[in-house]
């Protein structure tokens, strides 16, 4: 696995013991260290996990719950998959500590369906814990007690959303909440719940076991730690990196040996694509936030079919319950067929970008929120490229 | 109000927000907001919607109604808040601090016309050929923003095809907007669960169980998902044309009965607030359209009464006096034909509690077309019985097959109210100027317990006029005969008198404590049917259902819009009617009297009216082939 | 075993329901096995289902046709899931997906007459760096090339 400078994830015997640590403090100053490490999710949206947490602990209820979001479906993402199966430790432990911190009783991993073939690893795991008395009863006799269950996905991206997250693990259909309420308040079956990103407890498990301070050295002022990025596309070598927020994509295009980029597509489908003028971006809260993907894609390929790509996906995977998600995404699609067919006019092109930037605040989700991302940055970055196609026939691609 | 109890099986993602008062400490309190600008102090917790409706600042809506639970999904509600990035849906979002909220902002108002831009260019239908013309909410919201174009285009092509299948529901999903206000209706509000949204992302559609037609799978017919879809992708199946060709026929008999509720509603269709009685105007509208005969069901309800409590004493004595182990108590009330479905598919095994009268409408067709055709001297095979009805259930009941114990259908077609208003409409007839004219004879006269029976608790009231008065021979100890615990909306609501110093033949019910209990809408028959299956009710004696919110009044045929407001209005309209009625006890109706002496000699429950008047029913159970 | 006998699946939802419980909250773990057993949910299993947690058919209808995953038509043995998302897709997508169609006789959305196979197209499944990659049921298989496939398909056929 490729490494720059320093790892956080990659070097095991410098894991150390998160959990006896934690156990140790009481949950108020587990999340007074998570707070003061700076440690922002990584699922993408970046809220400050300490105050997350903080929430739960100070809602008042007789039962509390932590799930673990590994549905990854974000196209171009797998770092998720690396964590579970690698760094299995890191992550299960992280939810204790994280139900330690907020006082559940019960933990969550939301895997995605497509991942099932992970989870007999996982399973094996959580029995090992179970015996090393890591899991269950009085974890490592303590009177704490909390245990952990695995729920599959059944092949829906949008149960990637914490709130359709929940519903999914309510056994309804996989729809976004309305908010407020928070799930810190009324998560799954009503109780307080924490959503968080598999690298989200690794991250949580390596502030507990090496210190705030130390984990707040790396990143930005914003952003703090390192950040696993999976790579793919039109580079040499494909695969999960650890890098420091603050990472130019230029930096980054260099480490994974791009080749003749054209295109950057940070975030994933929902991400936003970026041309070569502006590599000088760093990979942050701050200028790009990411939940890791990176896909790059060379000057061969046409921007269009990429784009059409992504807009077929959110067209199926939207849940279909807001208006502007459910019909919005589909008027995209249906213009990058226009463009396709060279019948797009400028004039319409400019009304679907109005209506992008309708669909990013008007949604009733994050998917519907991002969704127009990848069509409203591809047609203004490659705009040139994208009106090349005419009724007589477009310009070979 | 009448809506939350009927919120338990809401999706925690739709119930109202929750607020932790040990966190705020705040609860009951007000809070400082701004709207556009304007300070306002509203109570703590309410949504923004309601904040503003309630400082007269309108915000469009779609997918909220106030009797059902939250959806915030057609986002047509949206408002700026400041300081947050994305707009909020105004439905959904409850204030729980001090935030400046702004209505009519320009990124509001261009989400808005988006919004409704992408529902218009997948909604196929033209408003002219579509019965909610004018009472369309999409077509409100189109016109409110100015719509003059299809910016994203317009679907060409039906994509769906339109579900005759039912006697009742016609679906016509091509016009569906997806607000999800039938799905949340049937699951949550009514418990039926026959719609329900499918698929998923554009493909999603609201349907049946494995897309099913609506006669093939367990509908009640209620069609309370009708009178709360905002646009006419659910309408009732209308037999107004059959009616007219009947009507023109001048061999055919056209015989007309109007059901209690439909004249406090009837206004609304011809632009009059709620809760405006339109009695007399109607049966004079009625007669001009040119029925030969003009009924009021009301009559046929006093029957009822008088079959439906004679029945209840009967039980009553068997089982105390002959210790019948086999009858069956509480007895329930037949009259609702939703509630009869809902509990032939959920409770089959329980159907012995059943009262076994038809409904009023049923028990009116079976006598014009037997007594009335006799006194007449017309050959009941060219009388035709029209029953306009709040109801699309009566739609199905009049087809079912049982109900023909004269030999002929006993209701040939059930009308709802919409559809009377609009054969009204097409005779060219302003309602409300129309002067007021009696009902005819031999049914003329009507008494008030008959016309409450509109109303949720009515029939209970009603029975209990001509119970206690037959088991005492005093009037009910209820100042002006208002049976007050009968009244009111609460979901479930129960009461009792005590029988004292009864008539010598009635000896056994000296003492006795006559329990009854009243529900509407579906989902409260279904709590207190599964409080009969744990024993709870065994003490009980009389139980009234009604299949709709608010009983008939907020039947699934009654005028569109409903709600909450609405429904009071009507059943308000409607008591303040009996109150001023000069017979006010079914067994002092002498129409009813006459037609014992006349028809029904064997009297109450007897020969003849068993073979007219009673009916049975068909166990149908819960799965769907 | 096509079309799995009413009394099985009245015996497979009652031992699921006592493994899991009736809240509905375990409907989706009940559904997902009901789908590797019998490889769909029937009509009948999505009654027999909906009954023994108190909820509506249509409701588990609902949510059967909102997960790609399950299926109320009988699937084959094998499914296999062809990622079409974009990095698979410029990795040669398009080559492995006609050798699919080629090898197997079907069409992307079919399932073979003997109910061996099916063949679908699926989002991204975490593979991006190893494309183009599908899934046969629970397993991956990554780097593919038309050769590769054929040896897979030869080897399960
Ligand atoms: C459409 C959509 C899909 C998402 N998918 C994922 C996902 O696959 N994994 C994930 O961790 N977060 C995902 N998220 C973000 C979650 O909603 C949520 O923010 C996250 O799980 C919170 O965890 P964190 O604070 O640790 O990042 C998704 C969000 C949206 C809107
Ligand atoms: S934005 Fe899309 S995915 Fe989210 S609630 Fe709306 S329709 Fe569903
Ligand atoms: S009315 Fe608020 S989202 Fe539909």
């Amino acid at each position: 696995m490729p490494i720059i400078n320093d790892t956080i994830f990659f070097d095991e015997k410098a894991h150390g013991e998160a959990l006896e640590k934690a156990l140790k403090l009481t949950p108020q100053e587990v999340v007074m260290e998570i707070r003061e490490s700076g440690l922002r999710g990584r699922g993408g949206a970046g809220f400050p996990t300490g105050t997350k947490w903080m929430l739960a602990l100070s809602a008042k209820a007789d039962k509390k719950f932590v799930v673990c979001n590994a549905d990854e479906g974000e196209p171009g993402t797998f770092k998720d998959r690396v964590l579970l199966s690698e760094y299995t430790k890191l992550v299960l432990e992280g939810m204790v500590i994280g139900g330690y911190a907020i006082q559940a009783q019960k933990g969550f991993i939301y895997l995605r369906g497509e991942y099932a073939y992970l989870f007999d690893h996982l399973n094996t795991y959580l029995e090992r814990m179970r015996r090393e008395k890591r899991l269950g009863n009085n974890i490592l006799g303590t009177n704490y007690s909390f245990d952990i269950e695995i729920r599959l996905g059944s092949g829906a991206y949008v149960c990637g959303e914490e709130t359709a997250l929940i519903e999914s693990l309510e056994g309804h259909r996989g729809e976004a909440r309305n908010r407020p309420p928070f799930p810190v308040n009324t998560g799954y079956l009503g109780y307080p719940t924490i959503v968080n990103n598999v690298e989200t407890f690794a991250c949580a498990y390596i502030v507990m076991s090496k210190g705030a301070q130390w984990f707040s050295k790396y990143g930005t002022e914003k952003s703090k730690g390192m950040k696993l990025i999976s790579v793919s596309g039109d580079v040499k070598k494909p695969g999960v990196y650890e890098v420091p927020f603050g990472i130019t994509i230029k930096e980054l295009l260099e480490l994974v040996g791009a080749e003749e980029p054209k295109a950057v597509q940070i975030g994933g489908a929902s991400g936003i694509c970026i041309p070569m003028s502006e590599v000088n971006r760093n990979i942050s809260f701050e200028d790009i936030p990411t939940g890791g993907s990176v896909i790059v894609f060379n000057k061969e390929r046409s921007m269009l079919k990429v784009l059409r790509n992504f807009m077929e996906f959110f067209v199926e995977e939207s849940c279909g319950q807001c208006t502007p998600c459910r019909v919005g995404n589909k008027k995209l699609l249906e213009g990058v067929e226009l463009l396709e067919e060279g019948r797009c006019s400028h004039r319409y092109l400019n009304e679907l970008i109005e209506l992008g930037k309708t669909m990013q605040i008007a949604s009733k989700c994050g998917l519907g929120q991002s969704s127009p991302n990848p069509f409203i940055s591809i047609v203004t970055n490659f705009k040139d490229e994208i009106m090349s196609n005419s009724i007589r026939g477009n310009n070979g691609k | 109000m009448e809506s939350k109890i009927s919120q338990e099986r809401a999706p925690v993602a739709q119930k109202p927000h929750k607020i932790d008062t040990t966190v705020t400490g705040d609860i009951g309190g007000l809070v400082d907001i701004e709207i556009n600008g304007r300070p306002y102090q509203v109570p703590f917790g309410i949504t923004i919607l309601e904040a503003c409706r309630r400082n007269n600042i309108h915000i469009p809506t779609l997918c909220y109604h106030e009797d059902l639970c939250i959806a915030g999904v057609c986002r047509v509600c949206v408002v700026e808040i400041e300081g947050m990035r994305t707009l909020q849906a105004s439905c959904a979002y409850p204030i729980t601090g001090k935030i400046k909220i702004w209505t009519t902002s320009e990124k509001v108002r261009k989400a808005r016309r988006h919004i409704l831009d992408l529902l218009l260019s997948e909604h196929y239908g033209e408003c002219y050929s579509c019965v909610r013309n004018n009472n369309c909410e999409l077509q409100t919201l189109a016109k409110e923003y100015g719509v003059d174009y299809y910016r994203f285009g317009h679907v060409d092509q039906k994509r769906y095809e339109v579900d005759r299948s039912s006697y009742a529901i016609v679906r016509d999903m091509d016009k569906c907007v997806l607000c999800k206000r039938c799905v949340r209706t049937c699951i949550d509000l009514q418990e039926v669960g026959v719609l329900e949204a499918t698929r998923r992302g554009y493909n999603t559609l609201i349907s049946t169980f494995m897309d099913k037609p609506m006669i093939d799978v367990i509908c009640i017919n209620c069609g309370q998902c009708i009178n709360r879809c905002p646009t006419g992708a659910l309408r009732a199946k209308d037999p107004s044309d059959e009616i007219w060709k009947a009507i023109d026929d001048p061999k055919k008999h056209v015989v007309i009965q109007t059901a209690p509720s439909i004249r406090v509603a009837i206004g609304e269709e011809f632009g009059l607030p709620p809760g405006n009685s339109m009695t007399g105007q109607m049966a004079t509208a009625l007669r001009m359209i040119g029925f030969d005969r003009v009924f009021d069901t009301n009559f046929a309800a006093d029957l009822t009464i008088m079959e439906e409590g004679t029945e209840l004493l009967l039980r009553l004595k068997r089982k105390l006096v002959d210790g019948d182990e086999n009858v069956k108590l509480p007895q329930f009330t037949s009259c609702s034909p939703g509630w009869i479905k809902f509990i032939e598919h959920y409770y089959p095994e329980y159907l012995d509690y059943l009262s076994t009268c038809k409904s009023p409408q049923q028990m009116f067709g079976a006598v014009i077309k037997t007594f009335y055709a006799q006194e007449m001297g017309i050959d009941p095979a060219n009388i035709v019985t029209v029953a306009v009805m709040p109801c699309t259930a009566k739609k199905f009941e009049c087809n079912r097959p049982e109900m023909n114990s004269s030999g002929f259908k006993d209701i040939d077609y059930g009308l709802t109210t919409r559809e009377l208003a609009q054969m009204i409409k097409e005779a060219g007839i302003y309602l409300p100027e129309l002067p007021p004219s009696h009902f005819d004879e031999p049914f003329g006269d009507a008494s008030g317990a008959g016309l409450i029976f509109g109303a949720t608790g009515g029939v209970m009231e009603a029975a209990l006029r001509t119970v206690y008065e037959i088991v005492t021979g005093r009037e009910v100890p209820f100042k002006n005969l208002e049976i007050t615990p009968c009244r009111g909306i609460d979901g479930v609501r129960e009461a009792s008198v005590v029988l004292e110093n009864v008539k010598e033949e009635w000896k056994f019910l000296e003492g006795v404590e006559l329990k009854f209990m009243i529900a509407h809408g579906t989902a409260n028959a279904k709590k207190v049917m599964e409080a009969l299956i744990r024993g709870e009710l065994n003490n009980y004696h009389f139980v009234e259902i009604m299949a709709c919110p608010g009983g008939c009044i907020g039947g699934g045929g009654q005028p569109i819009p409903t709600s909450p407001e609405i429904r009071k209005k009507r059943i308000e309209a409607i008591y303040k009617e009996d109150a001023e009625l000069p017979i006010r006890k079914s067994h002092e109706n002498p129409h009813i009297k006459y037609i014992y002496e006349k028809f029904l000699v064997d009297g109450p429950c007897g020969h003849i009216s068993h073979k007219l008047l009673h009916t049975h029913y068909t166990k149908r159970g819960k799965y769907i082939v | 075993m096509i079309y799995p006998d009413k009394n099985v699946i009245v015996s497979e939802v009652e031992h699921l329901v006592e493994k899991y419980g009736f809240g509905r909250e375990n409907l989706l773990p009940i559904l997902q096995e009901v789908q590797r057993k019998f490889g769909f949910i029937s009509d009948f299993a999505m009654q027999e289902i909906a009954h023994r947690l108190d909820i509506h058919p249509v409701e588990v209808y609902g949510v059967v046709t909102f997960y790609s995953f399950l299926s109320t038509e009988p699937k084959g043995k094998y499914v296999i899931r062809l990622c079409k998302t974009i990095s698979c897709d410029i990795a040669g997508k398009d080559a492995i997906a006609r050798t699919l169609e080629r090898e197997l006789g079907l069409k992307f959305g079919e399932t073979s007459a003997d109910r061996k196979f099916s063949l679908e197209f699926c989002h991204c499944i975490g593979m991006c760096d190893q494309g183009p990659a599908m899934l046969i049921n629970d397993q991956v298989f990554t780097k593919l090339t038309p050769s590769k496939v054929i040896e897979i398909i030869e080897n399960i056929k």
